[in-house]
């Protein structure tokens, strides 16, 4: 249904049973920040590793998804189910005019573009009075979802936001799969080719970027909900630099790659914490051997070694 | 008291020259980011942190070894030039053959790998930096008092980037270099060592970005988030104005400063947006940017 290949099966049954396991020996709170940033990384994977163009401002989607949950939830006290819907609805329409203005350039353009656009967003939200500056939204209440299901309690949210992480990979594993991936490939590989071939090739590419950044504000919702707040970082272009981390580190192109580099990236923040900057060094030197080395990333290298397509 | 457009003319004028001087640094490191996309053909995300790394280099020689600021003006590009040939010679050269988005990934870690050292060695608060006594104070200028240092920045400027483009538009090494970026391997057959000039254009242009950081250290604190600062700004100016031309980069640079000056007088709140309002503008009505070539 979901069109897996037979190792791609197993690889997501094995992914599944780990989501499920992990939360009785680790600690659910740090779980729900991989997912989140997994669904975030394969949402911004969906845009580099298949139609090949790269954004560098993936944080304005984000973070504008983390601002409106927020918000809604705060103020408007809604059901947790509407509040994420929001965030998503919210990165879709950001996408949708950043990325109409985007796609007007290709390449290393493409990339300044979006990253200036995100520096728009940032300044915007330093500024608007809705998103608190420098404080951001603090102390947002989980809420309950379907009106009774109680969202206060870790392992009922950690639930929650698994079960956001499959659908939303799910999604994008069954895009990449359908003929309109198939016309984004295409694309990737040869775009003029693609446009000799009757495909209105700026169409396809702005529909993938809104549906990137509509999952890109469901992560960000879905953060915003688990930890209660939403700030500038969120917006922050070091955000954008680190779903791109994530996404090479795991593997570029590949359906399980961004959901294993958000394993590996948030780890090595969580447990380097108190090194304090030395982990900007740190991620900027994983960033650098990625490139020169190893730009394959984890799943890819193991896909190369077994030959299996992951 | 002058008054234009119902704003007092001393503010309006301050406002201008500190626009002047933003844009002098945009300028500066647009046109340094050109050069480089010209030879290299990548994008030299690490380019504000050289700019950072030029200011420090300039602090460090005070304070170190006890050598002053004009000697570091030159000091400085040259031994952050040096640090950008060898960054060229040992990593940047092998990704020629590969996707240019991979020298964007490239020289963006290699941007958090500086400015996450220099944040270890120094903090993020700032360190001063004086303004050499002959260019302290002020000369009144009949309609505003114009602090001599800064009157001084955007003249080195003007003066660094004018020759900048007359080596590259007017001598026959410049048009070498150019002959280079339309053709390399015809111009490698016509016996020119094209791996060194890249390597030597990637060297002026990082000195380029350090002469920048050094002119910046009296007005700006020094410190390791200088340059990351600037450099999201500098890519929207170089989206506007394009990487086809020098010239270009160097009126869109200046350009794009007066316009914050001004927006800063008339609409404050907007005044950090406003680049990116033009970008916006230009995209739409112009997509390959002010003075870009057509794709």
């Amino acid at each position: 249904m979901f069109g897996f290949s037979r190792s791609q099966s197993i690889a997501f049954v094995l992914m599944v049973v780990l989501i499920v396991v992990s939360p009785f020996v680790l600690y659910p709170v740090f779980l729900m920040r991989v997912l989140c940033t997994a669904l975030f990384a394969s949402a911004f994977n969906l845009m580099l590793g298949y139609v090949g163009l790269l954004s560098f401002g993936h944080a304005a989607f984000f973070g504008m998804g983390s601002y409106v949950t927020a918000w809604t939830m705060k103020f408007w006290h809604v059901d947790a189910s509407i509040a994420i819907i929001f965030g998503g609805a919210t990165g879709a329409a950001f996408g949708l005019v950043l990325g109409y203005l985007a796609i007007r350039r290709s390449g290393i353009y493409f990339a300044m573009i979006t990253l200036a656009l995100a520096q728009m967003v940032y300044f915007f939200c330093l500024e608007a009075p809705f998103t608190g500056g420098e404080d951001g939204i603090q102390q947002v209440p989980r809420g309950y979802l379907f009106g009774f299901i109680d969202l206060s309690n870790d392992m009922t949210m950690y639930w929650v936001v698994a079960a956001v992480f499959v659908g939303g990979f799910l999604m994008i594993h069954r895009i990449i799969h359908s003929p309109f991936g198939q016309v984004l490939k295409g694309i990737r590989e040869n775009e003029p080719r693609a446009t000799s071939l009757g495909y209105r090739t700026d169409d396809y590419k702005l529909i993938a970027f809104v549906l990137s950044c509509m999952l890109s504000g469901v992560a960000g919702g879905t953060k915003a909900l688990v930890f209660g707040i939403a700030t500038l970082t969120d917006v922050h272009y070091s955000t954008s630099g680190e779903v791109v981390l994530t996404t090479l580190l795991g593997g570029l192109g590949t359906v399980f790659g961004p959901a294993m580099g958000a394993l590996v990236v948030t780890s090595m923040e969580n447990y380097l914490a108190q090194a304090g900057a030395w982990v900007t060094v740190i991620q900027g030197a994983i960033f650098m051997l990625c490139v020169l080395a190893f730009r394959r990333g984890i799943i890819g290298e193991i896909g190369a070694f077994f030959r299996l397509a992951l | 008291m002058i008054m234009i457009f119902g704003i007092p003319g001393p503010l309006l004028f301050g406002q201008l020259l500190l626009g002047l001087i933003n844009g002098a640094f945009y300028a500066m490191l647009s046109l340094g980011l050109a050069v480089i996309f010209g030879m290299l053909n990548i994008i030299n995300f690490a380019h504000g942190a050289l700019f950072m790394m030029g200011a420090f280099a300039a602090w460090m020689l005070l304070n170190y070894v006890g050598i002053g600021y004009f000697p570091a003006l030159i000091l400085a590009p040259l031994i952050v030039g040096i640090f950008g040939v060898i960054l060229e010679k040992t990593i940047i050269s092998r990704l020629y053959k590969l996707d240019h988005l991979y020298g964007l990934l490239l020289t963006f870690g290699l941007s958090l790998v500086i400015e996450g050292l220099f944040r270890n060695a120094y903090g993020s608060s700032g360190l001063p930096y004086r303004i050499p006594d002959v260019l302290q104070g002020a000369t009144d200028l009949g309609f505003m008092f114009m602090p001599n240092y800064r009157g001084w920045v955007v003249l080195a400027a003007l003066v660094v980037c004018l020759s900048t483009w007359a080596i590259i538009e007017k001598t026959s090494l410049g048009a070498t270099l150019r002959a280079a970026t339309e053709n390399a391997p015809l111009v490698a057959a016509f016996g020119v060592n094209v791996p060194r000039m890249v390597t030597l254009t990637y060297g002026a242009g990082v000195a380029l970005a350090a002469f920048a950081g050094v002119l910046a250290a009296p007005i700006y604190s020094v410190n390791p988030n200088m340059g990351s600062n600037f450099i999201n700004t500098v890519f929207a100016v170089v989206v506007i104005g394009g990487m086809g031309s020098i010239m270009g980069s160097i009126v869109t640079g200046f350009g794009l400063g007066v316009v914050e000056g001004l927006t800063k007088v008339f609409y404050p709140q907007a005044s950090a947006t406003v680049v990116f309002v033009v970008m916006v503008i230009v995209l739409l009505a112009r997509p390959r940017g002010l003075f870009g070539k057509a794709a």
